[in-house]
């Protein structure tokens, strides 16, 4: 056993069989079986800050990978042109989100390290689509960081085409953790009470934690909406959590 | 949050980019998370030429404040050009 991890970019089989890229970071030798972490990208993209937080959890002790989920908009371009494009085209069809997710689940479960369980963890436009892969897969942890449009429609005019998923809440597969900032108007604390009453109504195990002083995106540590005791409470919270469900 | 405000503008005209310079077809302005810069959300517009991929793109992410300005300078200029000309 080591604290040693690999990082480096691989090719996974997402939705209709489609060969795309993603970044996996995982422990080389953890001395025992260990659970797994899909890490959805915000709408920003693939880009180095997610895969920080990628390798953040195999320095943690979960095998992790994050799937480009732009990788079919703009194979080959870098992070911030893949992103434009995408964005271009109303972001990622649920779908088409749903197949890549389970594709990256598909990989975790075949490292030879695999304890089997796998969670995921998305941010922003990624919160949302972790609660729509905990709602579509069979998953053992999901985490929502700040994901609009769970709740709420998308307003009038603007081209993500997407829809509210609220109503999916009794096909949640697994515990949902759910990190908000209190200051943040999408969700705003409306939105997320909205969905607590879901998931209290469906008999869901949940636990979600609104930091006041915080904003919309307050885990991104490029962005001046970065909130270090939001962001350092929010990691904490993470860890107890992915280590209560994703235990061998 | 992810706001996607948009609206495309097709334009004519070149620009030069990391692969030098090139044609561009399609403006897309919109007002959302920057890469760069150094804020939560900027006026961005982005220079493309579709056609040769999503690389062929120029990009800039301004503040609200300096987008306004930039804009207002720009038909400041355009008002100025002699008649025939524009």
């Amino acid at each position: 056993m080591s604290d040693a991890f690999i990082s480096e970019t691989i090719s996974i089989t997402g939705h209709g069989g489609d060969e795309i890229e993603a970044y996996s970071a995982r422990p080389v030798d953890p001395g025992r079986e260990i659970g797994g972490v899909v890490v959805i990208h915000h709408m920003p993209g693939y880009d180095i800050q997610t895969k920080e937080i990628t390798r953040r959890f195999a320095a943690e002790g979960y095998n992790a990978v994050m799937p480009n989920l732009y990788h079919r908009d703009a194979p080959g371009a870098s992070p911030d042109d893949a992103a434009a494009t995408a964005r271009a085209k109303g972001g990622v069809p649920d779908d088409r989100l749903v197949g890549d997710v389970s594709g990256a689940v598909d990989y975790l479960k075949a490292l030879p390290t695999a304890n089997g369980k796998v969670g995921v963890i998305g941010y922003c436009s990624g919160g949302r689509q972790s609660f729509l892969s905990a709602v579509s897969l069979p998953l053992d942890a999901a985490v929502d960081c700040y994901g609009a449009f769970i709740v709420g429609e998308v307003p009038e005019g603007f081209p993500l085409k997407v829809g509210p998923i609220v109503d999916k809440a009794p096909q949640l597969s697994c515990p949902l953790l759910g990190l908000f900032g209190a200051e943040d108007k999408y969700p705003s604390p409306e939105h997320v009470a909205e969905l607590e009453e879901a998931l209290k109504a469906a008999g869901k195990t949940y636990e979600f934690h609104s930091y006041s002083g915080a904003g919309h995106s307050f885990f991104s540590v490029n962005r001046p909406a970065y909130n270090p005791e939001a962001a350092t409470d929010g990691w904490e919270k993470i860890l107890a959590f992915y280590g209560k469900y994703l235990a061998g | 949050m992810c706001t996607y405000i948009t609206e495309k503008v097709a334009i004519s005209g070149s620009a030069k980019g990391a692969p030098g310079w090139f044609t561009v077809t399609d403006g897309s302005v919109y007002f959302d998370h920057p890469v760069h810069a150094p804020e939560g959300h900027t006026l961005n517009i982005d220079f493309l030429a579709p056609e040769a991929g999503p690389s062929a793109r120029v990009a800039v992410e301004l503040t609200a404040e300096s987008a306004r300005a930039l804009a207002k300078a720009i038909e400041s200029v355009l008002e100025q050009v002699p008649p025939g000309l524009a």
